[in-house]
Formats: C-alpha cells, structure tokens, sequence
C-alpha cells in the first residue's frame, strides 16, 4: 500500500470529466457498432434468401398437390349398357354415353359452349374405359343415377394452375385453343374443380405420359428403408470407433493416420461412395440392383466419417474430471465411459447424427450409380423385409427423374416432391431435438 | 508460522501401509520424479508439500495407478500396498484403486442425483445385495463425509447443485463409500473458502481413525493442521520426510528451511 501512494502524482485534480466521451472512446464504440450491423445485416440477407426459398417452393409445389375433377352424373339404364357392350368398339360407345351426360348437364346450368367428342376426349382423357368397367363390376347401379369423380387431363390442370395460358398454348392433337373455351364453361358449370390429389403422397411414379397419376408414396417408403439400414449400421459403427479412438487407442502413428483419413473420408464426393458402391456391393457381392439396403450402405459409408468426427469431437468435450471421478471410484474403463462419458455426450452425438441422416436422405449421386433413378417404381414393398431388397427409388432420386422428364407437367411434382422431402427431412429433425432434450442433463 | 497448536501430538508408531523404493516416473523424456523413497503408515494423515511442479501430485497418483491413463506416463520402480507390488501385471488397476480412494482438486461430483453419485461405487462393487443396503450405505458415507445434515432432505437433487464446499465434501463421502483402505487427497481444499476448508480439515482427522489418508497441500498451514507426517518434494527428488512437528520447527535438509520460511517455492 505504502508503495502504491508513494509512486502515485501528487494532488492531481480530476483528469476528465466522465459525461464526456473521449475520442478513444467514440472510435471504440463506433467500430462496435459498425459490427454489430454487419451482423444484422448479414443475418437479414440469410432470412431474405430463406424466405424467398420457402416462397418459390411452397408456390411452385402446391399444384402437385391438387388436381382438376369433372364430377359427372351419368344414368344409363339397362338397354344402354346391352347396347354398348354390342358394338365393335366398346369404350367409345361408353364415351359417348359420358358425352351425352355431360351435355345435358350444362344444358342443366344453362351455360353453352362449343361441344364435340373429341374436344371432351382431349380434356377428360380416355374415360369410357374407366365408365364400362365401374359397370361391368356394378351392374346393380345401372339404371341408377351415378356421380363419377374423374381426372382431367394434365394440360387442363396446368391451364387451371396457370401454368399453361392462352398465350403460351401451342396447338396440338393434345389440346386445342377452342377446348379451352369448353373447359371454362364446364368450370362455370361447377363441373370442373380443384381437388386434394392424394394420390401424389400415397402413390407410386407414374409412366412418362401420365403426369397427373404420379405419386411419391413409394419413394416415402423407399427413402425411410433406406435411413433405417443408414441409421442401424452408421451410430453403432460410428459411436463404437469413436469411443475406440478418443479412450481406448493409444496415441500412435497408425491411429494418427486412421484419423487423417477419416477427416479426409469425410470430403469426399457423394459420387465417389456410389461408384464404390456398385462396384463393392452389386457387382461383387451381387446384391439386387435398385434396392434400398444397397442404397442404404452406399449412404452409410458416405455418414459414417461425419458421425465420428462429431461423436469425437463430444466425447472430447466431455470434461476429464468425470472420467478422473469415475476411474477414482474403482470403476473400469468402460464403466467409465458408458456410465458417464457416453451419457454426457448423447447430445452432440445426436446432433452429427441428424446432421449425417440428413446429407444421406438428400443424397442423388450415389443412387444415380446404384440404379434408384430413372425407372417406374412398381410401388409399395410386399412386406417389411422385402421393403429391404424389392427395387425402389428414393425420394431425392424421384425428384431427379421428374425434373428429367420432358413433360413440363413432372416439374410441378418435382417441386411438390422437395415439400415431401422436406417435411421427412423437419420430421426427423423433431424427432432427434426430442431424443436430445432427453438426454441433455445439467452440469 | 503462527498455526501450529498441533505441534505436541503424541506420535506412535503404526503399521506400513505404502511403501515406495527408488519410485521413478518420466512424462516423455521428462524425469519426474527420482528415486522417491517412502513409507506411509497406516491410521495417519501424510502431507505432501512442495512447490508447485515439483511432483507430489505425480507421485499420488501413482499410488493409485491414476498415472496409468496418461498414455506418455512410465512409472519405474517398487511401490507396495500391504507388501504387494500395486504394478505388478497381476494387479488389475480398478481392483487397486477401489482399496485405494481418491479425491481431486476440484470438486468433480457425477451430473447426478446426490444419492447415484454415492451409490455409483457401491453398486459397480456390489457392495449392498439389495435396496435397503445401499440405502445404509449413502447414509453412512454421507454421515462419515460430515455433510448428511445438509443433503438428507434432497438426496435425489443433483450432486453439481450443491456448493463448492458441499461438492467436495460430497466427493470425499462418494471415495469412502466403496470402504478403501487408503485415501488419496490431491489439495482438496484449494478451490474452497476457509469456512468450507475447515469443515473438510475436520473431516480428514476423523477419517484417520479408519483410514490412511495421504493429501497434497499447498497450503503449509494446513499440513501441519492436519498431519502426522510430511514429506517434502522438490524438483522431483523427496527432500525430507519425517514427523510434521519435526519438519516445521526443525528441519534437517535447508531447502526444506528455506521453503517453510518462503524463501524458495
């Protein structure tokens, strides 16, 4: 104390006063400033981008989701349906029967317009087949007013969506300028309406003439088989590794270059694992072609890097004092790290696993080589196990395919098939934020 | 060097516990420790000082092979519990460190419940055959850790909630749950206030009636509060080991002079 006062200046009088900034001060606090708004800045341009994402996608993938339905009353009686199935060419007898219907019912409506079989055919498609087989399996309901609920066809849907205009409609046998003036007045009418398509969530891909019956149901179902055997085999492959590595390994050259190439594994192109993997997997070890188990392994050898890189990183971050405490009371090694260690980093682990679940459910390459891309799925898996092995495409190699195709119908469905993708992707998400309030404990 | 009321203790001698010959440990090429020679005697408190680095820590923890998960750590030597060699290849160290207890630095309980962090050693020792056992034994342990009156309403709150003092006292009762013979202290009062390291002074002299208990110490006052025995170490070489009252009032070696007086370390 004595020294202090010794060196201190004598009796100096109040240096400056603290209402008044110095410009040191000023400079200081404006840099500060100045970063914290770059900040914001950069934050907002991150939240314009996303909503603006959220937006196109939300805006271009709804219409896969609704379709356009002629809701038809038909009535034939006996004598028309003997009469129909007495001609040479069955359906189109049927379709005229359909044509007439529909007439009336506009007549009905009191709204007219411009009418003829063909221009029907062109906007409903080819109904009569569907017509004559209902009644072939119903003949109780012949004689009986009907009401049938039928698909439009894809041009007419994209006309309703906006997608094909007056303007942009090139004439073709597929459609004509004047069918559209009947679809607006079969709209006027209440014939014509939007409908919930559930078929595009439930069902299976469609061939490439049938925009409107495409379905990425089976997809669905191919992408969750093939996050089950990811899952399944990468956490316990990943977590074991990493336990080994971070407790158990001594520190050596070998385990130095293990580590090396792990990192470096987790860098490689997606490509690389499929080129891999149909060579490893199908053309050696002769799995089926286009399954989801060899999907699955593709993609587990490509999350694996990233589930131990960041199982190591939180087994690292759990502090030393826990395993010290735990070794200190007699317990083992593996007593050690499974009673405390583990638990603790169950977050963290947690997190590279959704994060590696993620990149795999969106991966496209790897499938394009093991041959899940570009072929008609047949559509649900008989079984659970077969669910496994049965061809099957994925949800990210569905989308793929649809925006290939020349059909400017499939784009809609590719952008619906992104909302699919990203709900199965949020849903997962959910599940593992669930998982990790579970475990998280306080310190 | 106003503290030491405990200078005329009766001192008797007491069975061997440890005894250590020409113990040597390297970190890498770094000698550690040289030629430690030591016996620690059974039912007494020995108190390591030293300044800092100069390897008491080290040396504890090789009395419970804690040294063995530091992967560059080599110890050399002969250190026995009760004539046994303890780095014999026969000695299964988790074996060896549940008779031999330790306490750290910094409290460390388990993130659990204050009752889990006592019955983890038990249970992993089957130590209790069924709940009520065990129940007995947090409570003794608990008792004996001079901290039951301050836990036994909320035994299923978490042990890291408690204060520091209250964390490290709960640490002592989690080592001596498992009954170990010896009990390590590596300066289990730095990180406390006096108040809190008064209770724990406390507590080691009790917990000498059952147990050898060897603690590292900053702290000169504290050695010769609750010693019978110091040893002490400077740049990895035991300088003097003797009875507490002898080293503090008339030590043989001048560096251990010239340390207890504060003119090195």
């Amino acid at each position: 104390m004595t020294d202090a006062s010794l060196n201190s200046p004598a009796a100096s009088g109040p240096s400056q006063s603290l209402h008044k900034l110095d410009a040191r001060t000023k400079k200081r606090n404006a840099a500060e400033a100045r970063f914290e708004a770059y900040g914001l800045v950069a934050i907002l341009i991150g939240l314009f981008f996303l909503a603006v994402l959220a937006f196109a996608i939300v805006r271009s993938g709804l219409p896969a989701f609704t379709k356009t339905v002629l809701d038809v009353e038909m009535n034939v009686s006996q004598q028309d349906f003997d009469a129909a199935e007495s001609q040479l060419f069955k359906t189109k007898a049927y379709a005229g029967l359909f044509s007439k219907s529909l007439q009336a019912q506009l007549t009905e409506q009191g709204v007219t317009a411009p009418f003829d079989d063909a221009a029907i055919e062109r906007i409903a498609g080819k109904v009569g087949g569907t017509i004559r087989e209902f009644y072939r399996e119903n003949p109780g309901q012949l004689g009986q007013p009907v009401s049938f609920e039928l698909a439009a066809a894809s041009r007419v849907d994209g006309y309703f969506n906006g997608r094909v205009t007056r303007d942009t409609l090139t004439e073709s046998r597929f459609l004509m300028l004047s069918d559209l003036d009947l679809a607006d007045a079969l709209k006027e009418a209440g014939i014509v309406r939007n409908a919930f398509d559930w078929n595009f969530i439930t069902g299976a891909d469609s061939g490439v003439d049938n925009p409107g019956g495409a379905g990425i149901g089976a997809s669905v179902v191919g992408s969750f088989f093939m996050m089950l055997v990811v899952l399944v085999l990468s956490l316990p492959i990943g977590v074991a590794a990493s336990i080994y590595l971070e407790e158990f390994a001594p520190q050596n050259r070998i385990t130095d270059l293990i580590e090396v190439n792990i990192s470096n594994l987790a860098a490689v192109p997606s490509i690389v694992f499929g080129i891999l993997g149909l060579a490893v997997f199908i053309q050696f070890m002769h799995l089926p072609q286009s399954a989801p188990l060899v999907g699955g392994l593709v993609l587990t050898l490509m999350t694996l890097p990233t589930i131990i890189i960041s199982t190591r990183a939180a087994l690292k971050a759990v502090p030393p004092s826990i395993r010290d405490a735990a070794l200190g009371v007699g317990a083992s090694k593996m007593q050690a790290v499974f009673h405390h260690v583990l638990p603790l980093a169950m977050p963290g682990i947690l997190t590279g696993t959704i994060i590696g679940l993620a990149q795999a459910l969106g991966e496209t390459a790897p499938l394009l080589l093991i041959g899940m891309v570009g072929f008609v799925a047949r559509g649900y898996p008989d079984g659970f196990l077969q669910g496994f092995v049965e061809p099957n495409s994925a949800m990210p190699a569905q989308i793929y395919t649809w925006a290939a195709r020349a059909d400017v119908s499939f784009y809609d469905k590719a952008w619906g098939g992104i909302i699919i993708l990203l709900l199965f992707l949020l849903t997962m998400n959910i599940i593992a934020i669930i998982l990790r309030r579970r475990f998280e404990r306080r310190w | 060097m106003n503290d030491m009321r405990k200078l005329e203790r009766e001192v008797d001698t007491k069975a061997l516990k440890i005894s250590a010959r020409q113990c040597q440990v390297y970190y890498g090429n770094n000698h550690a420790i040289k030629d430690v020679d030591i016996d620690i005697e059974d039912k007494t408190v020995t108190a390591f000082i030293g300044p800092s680095g100069c390897g008491k820590s080290t040396f504890l923890r090789c009395l419970n092979r804690m040294n063995d998960t530091i992967d560059i750590c080599r110890v050399e030597g002969d250190i026995r519990l009760d004539g046994e060699d303890i780095y014999d290849p026969k000695v299964d160290p988790v074996q060896l460190r549940a008779k031999v207890g330790m306490v750290f630095q910094k409290p460390n309980p388990f993130p659990k419940s204050i009752y889990d962090n006592i019955a983890y050693g038990p249970r992993i020792h089957g130590l209790a055959k069924n709940k009520a056992e065990l129940d007995e034994i947090v409570e003794k342990s608990l008792r004996r850790g001079a901290i039951w009156d301050e836990v036994k309403d909320r035994l299923h709150a978490p042990g890291t909630g408690l204060s520091g003092g209250q964390q490290q006292r709960l640490c002592i009762a989690r080592a001596i749950a498992t009954e170990p013979e010896v009990l390590l202290m590596d300066e289990p009062c730095s990180a406390l206030d006096p108040i809190a390291t008064s209770q724990v002074e406390e507590l080691i002299d009790e917990l000498r009636t059952n147990f050898s208990v060897v603690i590292v110490t900053h702290s000169m006052q504290q050695a010769a509060r609750v010693s019978q025995k110091t040893a002490f170490f400077h740049l990895g070489n035991l300088v003097e080991y003797g009875e507490t009252g002898q080293i503090f009032t008339n030590p043989s070696d001048p560096r251990t002079e010239s340390y207890i007086t504060g003119r090195i370390g």
